[in-house]
């Protein structure tokens, strides 16, 4: 009997290596793939919006990829991009026990295909991803907001949301309901620049001369 | 709008001609109302807020609304250092802390390729099943109580109290942990702490004997649970379902033993699995599983070996305390980690556990700077819950609390 360990390493790299094909496979085979590739260990194929619905399809139902289950459906914002979203999707298989995770990039015009028909639980994830930064996904019938308030306004995982909102909540006493106002902080919201210094900067304030001769830029008179 | 047909069994004689002929067949309309189950409900396991489409008695549908423990933990936690995010893992799922936190610090480590040292790894085995175990008592006791079982919650509190002082004797805090950091564990189990759970352990199964004569083949609980919310293996994939609700669908499928982190591939358990999908099956499982997690335990005793519980690289864990009084370095690495605290080399990595209530998953975005990118956590409940729907159209209202109950439903974790 092979020792635990190296049972678990055979284990892996075997996993690695089907991965690998299955990459392989994705980008030779699938028309529209951008990339499929083995990223931290893991596969990683981004698409297109429009051939999103057709590679879903096909992930979840050829039996070489079988992916089940959509474990999770998330946004990513990248706010200096031309398509600042990223749609990201994870599936599961468990028939073949490997995870593909699928990207598509869109903004804040452009729908991404819903694919609630192909996996029911996408619904809540759609809505949570539209409740956060504001994604559309044409073809779902229940895109409402779900984990923020009831009349919510703006996507609060973009990245130019402030983390402390605009508005605040309280009950007032007098007018016995609850009441929105603007948020007013007594302390200004502090975000440290926890960046060394240090390690940056070269050439200390005040310290040049030292700095240039160690430097040896010192240019000779 | 519903048809309901009345039978009375008035005599014919005694009745106008128009009067009889109703008689026969009389239509009552009866209004479907809209019933809101919640937030403030004690079946409601937290926050949830149902609405309930009722036809009489009837669920013709069943529309959560979440959110309303909402904190905004993703956007949080992007705000920062990745030592400050950990913390906030444990009030996800307040009920299994420490699992969740494994799935960060997974993560974590994973995106800085550090491997943990083994002593690390046991404990970190040992207190995610001790971790399950608290899990499943107080959802199962909790459960009977949703459907009318007191007795199971009395004594289920007593023996989570036990597991909670393992945790406080080994980080500190009974609850809010933040024992799972990236690089091993926050300090080394204290004298004695092994031995009193060995203790615990050899005891402990006595007690799911206890629990199992109150439940398993209590008349009224089976007439609460069996049948109740069946969910085919087919609903259960599509919808999302991981961890014993989807065992209990009938899939053999457990993180634990497909995907295996941390020392878990060292340890021999079984996976319980059932067939029918209902509420009582995932009784069931839950019960398998607290039994194969005392084994698990009792694995991690035996194999257990002293040495370091974090890595050396002081620039990821803190040095030790007495060495930061007298070095220099240690001072400066002690400072830099609490403040400036470490960066991650850019990468994205999807790493999920098997949390005693399914899949919890950690999708972790760095961009090489101390703070995560984004940190989308993806809970297990918010699956279990939208599938409610489907799982109680067409049953009575008390048996839509049994199938909240048997979910599993946290909200901190659903919320965020």
């Amino acid at each position: 009997m092979a020792e635990p360990g190296t049972e678990l390493t055979m284990k892996v790299s075997l996993a690695r290596g089907a991965l690998g094909s299955l990459a392989f496979a994705l980008s030779t085979g699938v028309p529209g793939i951008h990339s499929a590739a083995i990223e931290e260990g893991e596969l990683v194929v981004r698409t297109g919006r429009d051939r999103l619905l057709a590679l879903m399809g096909l992930l979840r139902d050829d039996p070489r990829y079988a992916c089940e289950q959509l474990m999770d459906l998330c946004g990513v914002d990248y706010p200096a991009r031309a398509e600042r979203f990223e749609v990201v999707y994870n599936l599961l298989s468990v028939t073949h026990n490997h995870r593909i995770r699928v990207i598509v990039t869109t903004d804040e015009a452009n729908p991404v295909a819903s694919v609630h028909h192909l996996w029911p639980c996408a619904t809540w994830w759609e809505r949570e991803c539209y409740d956060m930064y504001g994604v559309l996904f044409s073809g779902q019938p229940d895109l409402r907001r779900i984990l923020t308030d009831y009349g919510f306004e703006g996507h609060p995982l973009r990245k130019d949301f402030p983390l402390t909102g605009y508005v605040e909540m309280r009950y007032d006493e007098d007018r016995r309901q609850v009441v929105y106002e603007p948020v007013k902080l007594t302390q200004d919201f502090r975000n440290f620049d926890f960046e060394s210094p240090w390690e940056g900067i070269l050439t200390l304030p005040g310290d040049e001369k030292a700095h240039e001769s160690r430097q040896g830029l010192k240019l000779p008179r | 709008m519903s048809e309901i047909v009345l039978h009375e069994d008035i005599p014919e004689e005694l009745m106008s001609a128009d009067a009889a002929a109703e008689a026969q067949i009389r239509t009552v309309e009866i209004d479907s109302h809209a019933l809101n189950f919640g937030p403030q409900h004690p079946s409601a396991h937290g926050v949830l807020r149902l609405v309930l489409e009722m036809e009489g008695e009837v669920v013709a549908r069943a529309i959560p609304h979440i959110g309303l423990l909402h904190r905004g933990t993703e956007k949080l936690i992007e705000y920062k250092t990745y030592p400050k995010a950990l913390p906030y893992f444990d009030r996800l799922d307040y009920v299994s802390p420490m699992c969740e936190e494994q799935a960060f610090a997974l993560a974590t480590e994973k995106l800085l390729g550090i491997d943990i040292p083994d002593r690390a790894k046991w404990i970190r085995v040992m207190f995610a099943e001790m971790t399950r175990i608290l899990n499943h008592i107080l959802n199962l006791t909790s459960f009977g109580l949703d459907c009318g079982a007191l007795t199971p919650a009395l004594w289920g509190y007593e023996e989570r109290e036990k597991l909670i002082e393992f945790y406080e004797a080994a980080s500190g805090a009974r609850f809010h942990a933040n024992y799972f950091r990236p690089g091993g564990v926050a300090r080394d189990l204290p004298a004695g702490l092994e031995e009193r759970i060995a203790e615990w352990a050899r005891q402990f199964p006595r007690w799911i004997d206890d629990l199992e004569t109150l439940l398993t083949n209590n008349r009224i609980w089976k007439q609460r649970t069996v049948g109740i919310g069946v969910f085919t293996t087919e609903q259960a994939l599509a919808w999302g379902f991981s961890g014993p609700c989807l065992r209990a669908s009938g899939v053999p499928w457990d993180l634990r033993r497909a995907q295996p982190y941390d020392n878990y591939d060292k340890v021999t358990f079984n996976i319980p699995v059932t067939r029918q999908g209902d509420c009582y099956d995932r009784y069931l499982v839950r019960v398998a599983e607290m039994r194969e997690s005392v084994k698990i335990v009792e694995q991690c005793l035996a194999q257990i070996k002293p040495g370091p519980v974090r890595i050396q690289d002081h620039k990821i864990t803190p040095p030790p305390r007495r060495e930061m009084k007298r070095s220099m370095e240690a001072l400066i690495h002690h400072f830099k980690l609490f403040t400036e605290g470490y960066h991650v080399p850019p990468g994205a990595t999807y790493t999920a556990v098997e949390s005693p209530k399914g899949e919890f998953g950690v999708y972790l975005v760095a961009d090489g700077s101390n703070r995560p990118y984004r940190c989308k956590i993806r809970p297990t409940g918010f699956a279990h819950l939208q599938a409610i729907d489907e799982m109680s159209r067409r049953h009575m209202l008390a048996d839509a609390v049994a199938i909240i109950g048997s979910l599993d439903l946290v909200f901190g974790e659903i919320d965020r």
